[in-house]
């Protein structure tokens, strides 16, 4: 793990994060637009370096993995290993770079939202990443997959959803959409913040279906234990792939 | 000088002729029924603490009816409590509890019928059916007086202060909550509501209707219902009131519906859906309001002409205008936003571009209401962008052509 954190692509990482941070929170007066800004680099920069450059370590240390291999461990081990290894790196970066300056400027509610649902979104595309690099053997073929993955998530699913609203817009779509926004993780964790950020406008209606359901402790339960599947589906799926995988 | 000596001897003149009539468990008249029957106009009644049921206290005298330390009129949930029914009369210092309810009598806490002059001060009334009511009267006060009711229905629910067909009246400093409307307005000219604090009510906080040539000023109004609602009145000045946490999809900081030749100035919204929703309305002037952390801080539908928005902060909502369609008539210059991204090259402190407050997102969310669940996604921002670089969707005329780079105050 102290490997990784020597990484340099990690250490710029987080000077990325931190500056990022810092300056949308000193830039604008009032600090919940910073929040706002700081909301677009959770959602989009955390899941896109975290698939990145897990991906790429994994391709990149395959011949040290196939060492480990032949000592006398569990492959479940090796792996598991690896998955904590750059979870654990990635959130360290995550928490410096983004969460000391939300807890600075901003530790309420929604900061605590927010520093939560970036850890959480670093370890799932963590997860994801390996679910990718375990499937496909090349690596270009691999990093392909991730940032298409990382695409789908943060742009073409929410492109989807919008196209079937307007195909359903003569039903009441509150419900089905609760649902809906539980396979993705990025718009599970938008809205979480959502809620926080925009009550007001929520508090219409629709909003209403939404606040009800996600603004209590059962959707919160909900959204967290939905967000902590994803990041099990995967390592336990990419785990059993590995065991019997032909190095 | 000739005045001046006169007014102390018109004093003296009623200090001698005008009693004053104790009432009270260890007074000569054990109840105010009794002792009104007896008084003479410019009489004074002091009430002692107790608790006395009148049934329906009418009073057809000008006289003063003074509580000493809150004496308590009980209605027992089937009178009227108190009618007044002649000029000059005040009341003062009671405490007026469980009226009757009917939907046939409109049966009230303190009723004025058709009388000038009357003044009802420093009362509490506590679960009344209507609070205080004012029939066809003209130049009378309500100051300082507490409401409270607890139902829970429409129905079962009157309004806190409901004034009808009345003239010149002074609604002021008075806090309600609980009611169904918590001040009521029909067909009432030439009033000022000031000061007052009208909260948790069923539906409106305030509720105009017909109502020409009022004022209202330094009111708070907050956790109702539906908010504020003026509708079908002409020239309502509005000045420095609180509009505070209107949640609901038909909630309202303020709903104008059908007004003309209004004039806002100095009012605070906060945290309401939305802050002012506009129909109809016409020639209303709206200066140095501030706007802060609505849902929509502006639904101005395409019905309202010749609104003109100046010098006002808006600042923290989450869609600052949404419309219905794409006929703008309406003025908007001088306004600070706090989404403007423009610039300012001659620094004179005034952006160089428009701003275009209408953003393709609530356009959507206008039509399509669960799309709200999408919102601050990575696509959205990215339709918002393309929207803003070539308008399509959104209303073209509807811009602010000066926005400030700073606060307007």
């Amino acid at each position: 793990m102290t490997d990784i954190l020597r990484n340099r692509i990690v250490l710029v990482y987080t000077l990325f994060l931190l500056a990022a941070s810092l300056s949308v929170f000193s830039l604008e007066d009032n600090s919940s637009k910073g929040l706002l800004s700081l909301l677009n680099i959770i959602l989009i920069v955390v899941p896109l370096v975290s698939i990145i450059f897990s991906t790429i370590y994994v391709y990149n240390s395959a011949e040290f993995i196939e060492l480990l291999v032949s000592q006398p461990l569990k492959r479940k081990t090796i792996w598991l290993s690896l998955f904590t290894g750059l979870s654990a790196s990635l959130l360290v970066a995550f928490f410096i770079g983004a969460g000391i300056p939300v807890l600075i400027y901003q530790a309420t509610m929604i900061g605590f939202t927010m520093i939560a649902v970036g850890s959480l979104l670093s370890i799932i595309f963590v997860a994801i990443a390996m679910l990718a690099t375990v499937k496909t053997r090349d690596k270009a073929k691999g990093i392909g997959a991730a940032i298409m993955l990382w695409l789908y998530f943060s742009l073409l699913f929410d492109g989807l959803v919008l196209f079937l609203l307007f195909q359903f817009a003569d039903y009441p779509m509150e419900k089905p959409m609760i649902a809906i926004s539980a396979l993705n993780p990025i718009d599970l964790s938008r809205i979480l913040i959502l809620l926080q950020l925009d009550v007001s406008a929520m508090m219409g209606y629709t909003g209403a279906v939404f606040k009800d359901f996600f603004g209590t402790y059962t959707g919160i339960g909900f959204s967290f234990a939905t967000l902590i599947l994803w990041i099990a589906l995967p390592v336990w799926y990419s785990t059993r792939k590995f065991n019997t995988k032909d190095l | 000088m000739k005045p001046c000596f006169f007014i102390p001897a018109l004093l003296f003149y009623t200090g001698v002729f005008a009693k004053t009539i104790h009432v009270g468990a260890n007074q000569l008249y054990k109840n105010i029924t009794s002792a009104v029957a007896d008084a003479a106009a410019g009489d004074t009644l002091l009430v002692d603490a107790g608790h006395y049921r009148e049934k329906n206290l009418i009073i057809k005298k000008s006289i003063v009816l003074r509580g000493l330390n809150y004496p308590v009129l009980d209605g027992e949930n089937k009178y009227e409590i108190i009618s007044v029914m002649a000029n000059g009369v005040i009341i003062d210092g009671f405490r007026v509890v469980h009226s009757g309810i009917s939907s046939l009598e409109d049966l009230s806490g303190i009723k004025i019928y058709d009388c000038k002059n009357v003044i009802v001060k420093n009362n509490l009334l506590e679960d009344t059916f209507f609070g205080i009511y004012s029939q066809n009267s003209t130049n009378c006060t309500i100051e300082n007086n507490g409401l409270t009711a607890t139902s829970k229905e429409e129905q079962q629910s009157g309004n806190g202060i409901h004034c009808w067909k009345s003239d010149s009246l002074r609604i002021l400093g008075n806090k309600i909550t609980g009611h169904r409307d918590g001040i009521y307005f029909e067909f009432v000219k030439n009033s000022i509501i000031w000061r007052n604090t009208s909260t948790k009510n069923i539906r409106y906080g305030l509720h105009f209707m017909f109502s020409n040539d009022d004022m209202y000023v330094s009111n708070v109004f907050s956790n109702n219902g539906s908010g504020v609602s003026v509708m079908f009145s002409n020239r309502i000045k509005m000045f420095s009131n609180y509009f505070e946490e209107n949640w609901g999809d038909a909630s309202h900081g303020i709903l104008l519906k059908e007004i003309s030749d209004g004039y806002m100035q100095g009012n605070y919204f906060a945290r309401n859906t939305s802050a002012i929703y506009m129909e109809g309305a016409n020639r209303i002037f709206m200066a140095y309001n501030t706007f802060a952390n609505n849902g929509w801080a502006l639904k101005i539908q395409a019905s309202c002409m010749d609104v003109v928005l100046e010098h006002n902060n808006f600042t923290g909502n989450t869609f600052d205008v949404g419309t219905n369609g794409s006929l703008v008539q309406n003025t908007f210059n001088h306004n600070y936003w706090d989404k403007y991204e423009g610039y300012d090259l001659n620094k004179d402190k005034i952006g160089d571009v428009p701003y275009r407050p209408v953003s393709m997102y609530s356009m959507i969310v206008e039509k399509y209401p669960p799309a709200m669940i999408l919102f601050r996604s990575f696509i959205t921002s990215l339709l918002d962008k393309t929207e803003k670089i070539l308008p399509s969707l959104t209303p073209e005329n509807l811009k602010d052509n000066a926005p400030l780079m700073k606060k307007a105050f």
